[in-house]
Parts: structure tokens; C-alpha cells; sequence
């Protein structure tokens, strides 16, 4: 009787949520990331990117995954890539303690794309460059920390590292981070 | 090896602070439409599993859910969308994505009928979501032409088990694709309606809509 209903059949797969709920629940949260660690510029199709691995993965998912933490890390692994991919073209990498604009760090390398940056976070500018200078596993891991508020238990399993050597990355990242800072202040 | 912080964050970000909102005031819309973005290329490019939106009817708006096969769910405005569509990925697929496109073709001639401009719907039916004896008596439902009405144990016999009118009594109750299959077309031998997956009220209307109601009949079975 009980297997007339048809839905009965699928039950060791429920508990995946549906994937517009899913996109739903966290474009926002992704979309954040991507902007932070990676810029306006890349952040767009970074984040088609990391939903379509989303997509092709998801039915293979495991039961009560943390969905959150499983989309993250494929963002954050989307941003390192193509961090890694944007150092092997040949465009110059500036000097990564040169405070002055450095379109080489910019993961599409190219500088018209940076204009449009340049614009909206004027105001952080400094701050923003000296984020983006950062090695992209560092970037990555301060964005989660500080950006997206997460535990250094959660900035561990994105990176795919302890969270020891998370909590490593943060704080040689800030100091790294502070020390450009001070050198603009000291420049102003 | 560098050293870790000791002290927590809070006193770690000093002269930092603009870190915190670095990701600027507007990502929830800029989301939203990176995200409808991705729902298109995702669809075209086959991706989805399933595919649903919302179809415009006089009792409100309809759930359409269509596998690469068909037409898999049809839902009333009541039921919970949510649940409706954590069924749907439990029972075919989570890869569940919203699109207009992918379903204009349904919602359009839900539209049609209801405006009395459509007999029959050309769209495939997929009973994913339905096995046995039951799809067997939907399978049947489905032939029972607009305008016309059969009765519970005409359905019974005809999916191969004439005895069995509970039973496809219960089939019907739970059709997971309402209206396209028309299993508001079946109906208690002595005359009565029966009962209805989306209220009896419904079925009046959807009968009345076909001409195989008069406007007065009330009679419940």
C-alpha cells in the first residue's frame, strides 16, 4: 500500500533542499565573497561560475551537507584559481608592497575593468588595494573572516586547511594589511 | 611560521574597520540579478532537472513543474510551494530551477483553457511522481475527453483492476498533475461528484467550465 504514493521512493534523498531555494538563500552571502576577495570586475563571472559547479554537483551532494560552507569553498577555490591563473599571464606584477594602483593584481588584468572600481570604493580605496595585494589564500581567508563574519572553523573548511593554519592566514594577513596601511597614512 | 593572534579579532582589525562592509551596500539586488542570470544559462544549457513557475487561473496562481519529459506537478494555490517542490527534488531531482521560458508553453495553455479557448493540452505528462496501480489509473483519467465524465469504477476497470475503485478513488486524490490529467472528470456511479484533489468547489467549476455540469447541478455524492 504504502508504496502507491510514489514520493516514498525517494526518501534517502530528501533533505536536499531544491536549488532556487538554495540560490535563494545564498547569492547574497556568494556574491559578497566574490566582490571582496575578488572585485567588482571579476565577481560576475565568478559568480555564474561557482553556481554552475554548484548545479553539476548537487545531486551527487551527501545528506545534510551544510550547503552554505559547501558553496563557499567553491567560490573560495573559483577566486584562488583564477587568482593563479591571472599571475601566469604575462602582464607586470607590481612590487606587492607598492601602494600606488596595480592593475597587474587584478584578476582580469586588465585595467579598463578597473576603472569602474576605482569609482565605486573610492572611499576605501587604500584598504581595498591593500586587501586585493594580498597572496589569494590570505584575500580569501580575510574575507571570510572579517567581510562575511564566519568562524575560523568555517574560514578552514572553505580554504580546504586546518583551522589552525586559517586562523595563521588571518593574522598574517592583517598584519600585512596594517602595515600597508600605515605606510599610506604615512605617505598622505 | 608566523605567530597567531592571541588576542580575538575585534582588537585585531584596529584601523581596519572599513574591512567589515568592503563588499559594498548593494548586494542583494546585484545578486538577484546575477542570479535570474545564471537561472537562464543554467536552463539552456540543460542543466536544470526540473524546470517550474507560476500559471495565472481563476483560483489563484498554479504551480507548473515540467521535467525534461513533461508536465510532472501541477499544484493549487493552497498547497505549500515549498513542500511541493521539496517533493520534487526527493522524488526526481533537487536540480530545480525557476523559468518563465521553460514553461511558457504550459502556462500559456492553462491560460487558453481557462479562457474556454482550449479542449485539450499538448503538453507530455510525466507521472514521475506517481507508480503502480496509481499511474495506471491516471494513465486512464487522462483519456476521458473534455466535456464528458466517467465514473470511479470505468476508471478502476480500465487501469486493469475493476474492483478496485477505492484504490483508484485514492489515485485520483492524490494526481499530482490536476486539471491536464482530468481526473476532475471521473465521478461516483450514482451520480454523485465524488470527492476532488483541490476541493470539491473546484470541480463544480472546472465541470461547469467544460459543459459537463449544468449550471444548477449541486448534487453531492
Amino acid at each position: 500500500m504504502g508504496g502507491s504514493r510514489g514520493r516514498s521512493r525517494g526518501i534517502e534523498r530528501a533533505g536536499i533542499r531544491p536549488f532556487q531555494a538554495f540560490l535563494e538563500e545564498n547569492r547574497e552571502i556568494v556574491y559578497r565573497f566574490l566582490v571582496a576577495s575578488a572585485g567588482r570586475g571579476n565577481a560576475d563571472d565568478l559568480f555564474q561560475e561557482t553556481f554552475l559547479a554548484a548545479l553539476r554537483a548537487y545531486p551527487r551532494l551527501a545528506h545534510g551537507s551544510n550547503l552554505r560552507s559547501w558553496v563557499l569553498s567553491i567560490a573560495t577555490h573559483k577566486v584562488i584559481d583564477a587568482a593563479r591563473a591571472a599571475r601566469r599571464r604575462p602582464v607586470a606584477v607590481a612590487d606587492p608592497d607598492e601602494v600606488k594602483p596595480d592593475p597587474g593584481r587584478d584578476l582580469s588584468g586588465s585595467p579598463a575593468d578597473n576603472r569602474p572600481e576605482h569609482l565605486m570604493l573610492d572611499p576605501r580605496e587604500p584598504l581595498w588595494r591593500a586587501v586585493r595585494a594580498l597572496p589569494a589564500k590570505q584575500q580569501a581567508a580575510v574575507v571570510h573572516r572579517f567581510v562575511l563574519d564566519r568562524s575560523y572553523q568555517e574560514v578552514g573548511m572553505a580554504l580546504g586547511c586546518s583551522e589552525e593554519a586559517a586562523r595563521a592566514n588571518v593574522s598574517e594577513a592583517v598584519r600585512k594589511l596594517r602595515e600597508r596601511m600605515n605606510h599610506v597614512d604615512a605617505v598622505h | 611560521m608566523w605567530m597567531p593572534f592571541t588576542e580575538d579579532d575585534a582588537s585585531g582589525l584596529d584601523g581596519l574597520d572599513g574591512l567589515t562592509d568592503l563588499a559594498g551596500a548593494d548586494a542583494e539586488p546585484r545578486s538577484r540579478a546575477l542570479a535570474e542570470r545564471f537561472e537562464a544559462v543554467a536552463v539552456e544549457e540543460g542543466l536544470a532537472d526540473v524546470t517550474y513557475d507560476f500559471a495565472d487561473s481563476p483560483f489563484g496562481a498554479l504551480l507548473v513543474a515540467l521535467t525534461r519529459r513533461g508536465l510532472v506537478k501541477l499544484d493549487y494555490p493552497d498547497r505549500d510551494v515549498d513542500r511541493e517542490l521539496e517533493a520534487i527534488a526527493a522524488g526526481v531531482s533537487p536540480r530545480i530551477i525557476r523559468s518563465a521560458r521553460a514553461t511558457e508553453a504550459v502556462r500559456r495553455q492553462l491560460e487558453e483553457y481557462f479562457e474556454g479557448k482550449r479542449r485539450t493540452f499538448d503538453v507530455p505528462v510525466d507521472l514521475a511522481l506517481s507508480s503502480g496501480f496509481a499511474r495506471r489509473v491516471l494513465s486512464a483519467a487522462a483519456r476521458i475527453p473534455f466535456g464528458s465524465v466517467a465514473t470511479y469504477r470505468e476508471v478502476a476497470t480500465r487501469a486493469g483492476n475493476a474492483r478496485a475503485t477505492r484504490a483508484a478513488g485514492n489515485a485520483l486524490g492524490s494526481n499530482p498533475v490536476p486539471i491536464v490529467v482530468p481526473c476532475h472528470r471521473v465521478v461516483r456511479t450514482g451520480g454523485g461528484l465524488g470527492g476532488y484533489t483541490g476541493g470539491l468547489a473546484r470541480k463544480m467549476a472546472l465541470l461547469r467550465l467544460e459543459g459537463a455540469l449544468g449550471p444548477a447541478a449541486s448534487s453531492v455524492g
